[in-house]
């Protein structure tokens, strides 16, 4: 009997640890993903009842809980919420949490796992938790001559730190108020996000990183130059032949330089006078020589195809592939099928004032604990060196050169060499210009780099220029950088 | 097998006698030990019970309510009787049986109370109130248990009388007129305002009359028949009682629409007659028969399909959505995610979005507000209980003896593996009741009398060791 015995207490050990196993797997493996489903009520609960931390703009909170006398316990107040709006998202009772509120809910709350420690402390004084405070890098005063160059104008302004990819302003027009959604009124929540969420202009779309992807126009001469340069087939000397016009290879498609005739003068042109003056019909030529192949390359070096986190993930941008020879010259000066984001615009000009060292953008400088120790404290990443610092150092004087004696003229500020490009994009038939800026300034010493993109022609249709509309708020927000 | 050991009369008879040698003077001795350590340990069941109660009170309303610590306490004061009652008719009986019920069954008040006041239910309505004097009528049967049967070789004796008071209780909610069906189970008897579930009971009689036959019948069971494939498989006539229990474990899950506790009935049986035959074909007979029935009833039966699927597919939002879906299961693990490793803190957290917290998910609960580290210890508890019993059934002085209390243990194993298994999604969920933790009475009745027995076994271990020689 003893040998069954021992038998059977064998399988009742085992069942033990079988209960052993499934209780710890749900209560330690598994926390993660039943806590972020979305039909779990109690951390619903949860977000609400707990004091949010705050979202800091050099430590000014931009996004705070304060006590009211709810169920809820806490409000989440944004005090400029406008301005903010692209960065901080919203904070819903059960419509979702989007952007900084979204990506670091877990730090904001208080419950990601960095946080055990002192949710068992607040566990053992009784206390409620309390979330961390997330510190942006965002300099407020940028922000602001974003948001104030930016005026009435559809679009977006983002401006990086060349050195750490550290973001310094980020802005999407039209904007919202995050408050609106914050509310503890469920219906008015509601009515607030059908109307939002419904309306054409699409103001809860953070334009900078996620929107509708523009076409680049002529900002994307800048990576192509680059590429041309750095694969050491061309200096910015090698010449192309100069037409007026030209028909595209197997196709009935003519395409002619935006000023019409021929660039500059002479029956050839240099890179460095085609990306001056941002010709078409040089870059179409470029583009033919290069290849798709040595393109792709270096969009996918500069970022292309790859999605950021900042943590918001930043859609990826695409160069097309598998392009005809009419296709792929059009694709060369930014057309046909090239997609951007200005984030990805701004990256490319980072990429060259930084010496051809590309910074991980990122919002996020350190993630404070209400003791205010630190949580998290990123340091730079270096993403890739889409070219060498030689290449960098000859972009940044082509660049310089165009808003010198070039096409980016509105952007000249005084006394300080400012490196820029402009773009104008067609985007078919009669549809109204997407009008673009990037560079950076000082050329010598870069202390931020930008990109500015205007939709819808800026309210001029088809008749303006990235000149006339984009490099004239580049040049406010960079004046605010070099004032500071 | 003799039916009483002479050495160990000897021993406690001749105690006082000086002319004894040191080391029986110290076996004799260690009753007293024992029922100290009884008592240490008991006093700490109840500064655990207390203190969560006290918790409870402080996490939910932010106050204490001495009323309801002064009925705890009355409840303290019968388990301190039961001790005392332990010194005087079971002087060597197991120390730690009884703490460990009476820790169990104090978390368990502790939280159902919790949950009343998170629904602010109070009174009669109050399930912590009635699981209260439940359990207090529950020990106050168990102390009876142990009081009057001195001798548990009485027990086997009644075998076949045990055996129909099963049955009878078994079938008894099939009864038109005092039947209930709650839950989608027919297992309840309603009397006036007063309910019970006979089946709870059923399954100690059952355990009695299933060792009283096995030890008489094993022979017949273990040593005739033929060898087919290196089983020895039994008559054709042997297999009777187990198609029997088989039968009744399947009417109660087609009828009582209970896979719980037809698992519970067979699972019995079959650890029982193993042990007592040492005979691996009727295990395999045994799973056999229950798997094939089950998996026809998973097919046929549309709640046991239904189980099935909630257990497979827990968070496919069809299943979750579904009448008798995962809905329930899912807010459990919820719960459990939500204590994590060190849980929320009694009446900290929000137990009560799960339904049934109180019964069958009394563990999600717990898990909640203690946390992993509570569920390792309440776990823990119930595998000291129950390898307590197991003791029995190594050390007893005789086959019934032994027999009876590794069933009674495997059925705390299977009640625990079943429903913590449930909840936990290592097999489908089946309604049983976790022992001394969940609210209902029957169930706390047949608990406690099942400690009674263990504790009435245990004290003739004590006596003498015994010299182990296998078979």
């Amino acid at each position: 009997m003893n040998k069954e015995l021992r038998r059977i207490s064998i399988v009742a050990l085992a069942m033990f640890l079988a209960l052993f196993v499934s209780t710890s797997v749900i209560q330690v493996f598994q926390v993660d993903e039943l806590r972020a489903d979305g039909r779990n009520s109690r951390t619903l609960f949860d977000t609400y009842s707990a004091e949010r931390g705050p979202i800091l703009v050099d430590g000014v909170a931009i996004a705070e809980s304060k006590a009211v006398d709810t169920q809820y316990e806490f409000l989440r107040t944004y005090t400029q919420p406008e301005l903010y709006a692209a960065i901080t998202g919203y904070f819903t009772l059960n419509q979702g949490n989007t952007g900084i509120e979204g990506e670091l809910n877990e730090f904001l709350s208080g419950t990601a796992n960095e946080q055990f420690l002192d949710q068992l402390g607040a566990l053992v004084t009784g206390q409620s938790p309390q979330g961390a405070a997330v510190e942006l890098t965002i300099d407020p005063v940028i922000q602001q001559a974003a948001w104030d160059a930016l005026g009435d104008q559809q679009g977006a302004v983002v401006a990086l730190d060349p050195a750490t990819g550290d973001i310094l302003a980020m802005v999407s027009k039209p904007s919202y108020d995050p408050n609106r959604l914050a509310a503890h009124d469920t219906s008015a929540v509601l009515a607030a996000y059908e109307e939002l969420i419904n309306n054409p202009d699409d103001p809860l779309v953070n334009r900078a990183i996620a929107g509708d992807l523009y076409f680049p126009g002529s900002v994307f001469k800048v990576l192509m130059s680059a590429a041309a340069i750095d694969s050491g087939e061309f200096t910015p000397e090698s010449t192309f032949p100069n037409p007026p016009q030209l028909q595209l290879p197997n196709s009935s498609s003519v395409i002619s330089n935006s000023e019409g005739g021929a660039c500059g003068g002479g029956e050839t042109v240099t890179i460095a006078t085609a990306l001056r003056l941002s010709c078409n019909i040089p870059f179409a030529q470029l583009g033919l020589a290069l290849g798709e192949e040595t393109i792709a390359e270096y969009a996918e070096a500069f970022g292309f195809g790859t999605s950021v986190e900042i943590p918001m993930e930043a859609t990826p941008s695409t160069f097309p592939t598998g392009l005809d020879d009419a296709q792929l010259m059009l694709s060369s000066f930014g057309q046909y099928d090239v997609r951007v984001t200005p984030l990805q615009i701004a990256m490319i000009s980072a990429a060259i004032a930084n010496g051809g060292n590309l910074m991980q953008p990122t919002l996020v400088d350190s993630i404070i604990a209400p003791d205010l120790s630190i949580i998290r404290e990123d340091d730079p990443v270096l993403l890739s060196q889409p070219i060498s610092r030689e290449t960098a150092t000859t972009m940044t004087q082509l660049m310089v050169q165009g808003v010198a004696n070039g096409a980016a003229s509105n952007a000249r500020i005084e006394g300080v060499d400012v490196a820029g490009k402009t773009g104008t994009a067609e985007n078919g038939g009669d549809a109204p210009y997407t009008l673009w800026f990037t560079g950076f300034a000082p050329a010598n010493d870069p202390q931020a780099a930008i990109a500015v993109v205007v939709e819808d022609g800026g309210g001029f249709g088809q008749s303006a220029f990235g000149n006339r509309v984009a490099a004239p708020i580049a040049k406010q927000v960079l004046e605010a950088v070099l004032n500071r | 097998m003799p039916p009483t050991s002479p050495e160990g009369a000897a021993a406690t008879q001749a105690s006082p006698e000086p002319t004894f040698t040191r080391s029986i003077a110290i076996t004799v001795r260690q009753p007293s030990k024992l029922r100290n350590l009884e008592l240490v340990l008991l006093l700490v069941a109840l500064g655990i019970g207390g203190t969560a109660l006290a918790l409870v009170q402080l996490g939910v309303n932010g106050e204490l309510d001495p009323g309801v610590l002064w009925q705890a306490s009355a409840l303290g004061m019968l388990a301190l009787g039961m001790h005392v009652a332990l010194r005087i008719v079971a002087r060597d009986a197991d120390p730690f049986i009884l703490p460990i019920a009476t820790t169990l069954n104090a978390l368990g008040i502790a939280m159902i109370y919790r949950i009343d006041l998170a629904r602010g239910d109070s009174g009669w309505e109050s399930l912590g109130i009635r699981q209260m004097v439940w359990t207090a009528i529950a020990m106050v049967i168990a102390l009876a248990v142990i009081v009057v049967i001195r001798n548990h070789r009485v027990l086997a004796r009644y075998r076949y009388i045990a055996m129909l008071a099963g049955i009878v209780l078994l079938l008894l909610p099939m009864l038109p007129g005092i039947g209930l069906t709650l839950n989608g189970a027919r297992l309840w008897i309603q009397l006036g305002s007063f309910t019970f579930q006979p089946g709870e009971i059923a399954k100690i009689a059952l355990a009695i009359f299933f060792a009283g036959y096995l030890v008489t019948a094993r022979d017949s069971l273990s040593l005739v028949g033929r060898r087919v494939l290196g089983l020895q498989l039994p008559r054709a006539r042997d297999l009777g009682p187990i198609l029997i229990i088989w039968v009744a474990a399947m009417a109660v899950l087609i009828f009582q629409r209970d896979l719980g506790t037809s698992l519970l009935y067979f699972g019995l049986f079959i650890v029982m007659i193993y042990v007592s035959t040492g005979r691996l074909s009727w295990v395999l007979i045994g799973l056999g028969l229950f798997l094939g029935g089950a998996a026809v009833a998973s097919r046929t039966l549309t709640y046991v399909e239904g189980r099935f699927a909630a257990w497979l597919d827990s968070f496919n939002p069809e299943v979750y959505d579904a009448q008798g879906g995962s809905y329930q299961l899912v807010q459990g693990l919820f719960g459990m995610a939500q204590g994590g490793l060190v849980g929320t803190g009694l009446g900290q957290g929000r137990p009560t979005i799960t339904p049934l917290a109180e019964s069958d998910y009394i563990i999600t609960a717990l898990g909640e507000e203690l946390g992993l580290v509570g569920l390792f210890a309440i776990l823990g508890l119930y595998l000291l209980f129950v390898a307590r019993g197991f003791r029995i059934g190594f050390n007893g002085t005789d086959d019934f003896g032994r027999l009876l209390a590794v069933g009674l243990s495997f059925v705390v194993v299977l009640q625990v593996f079943v429903v913590v298994g449930g909840v936990t999604r290592v097999i489908p969920l089946t309604g049983l009741t976790t022992p001394f933790l969940a609210a209902g009475g029957s169930a706390l009745v047949a608990n406690w009398i099942i400690a009674a027995l263990l504790l009435r076994l245990s004290d003739e271990v004590r006596h003498q060791p015994r010299l182990v020689v296998d078979e």
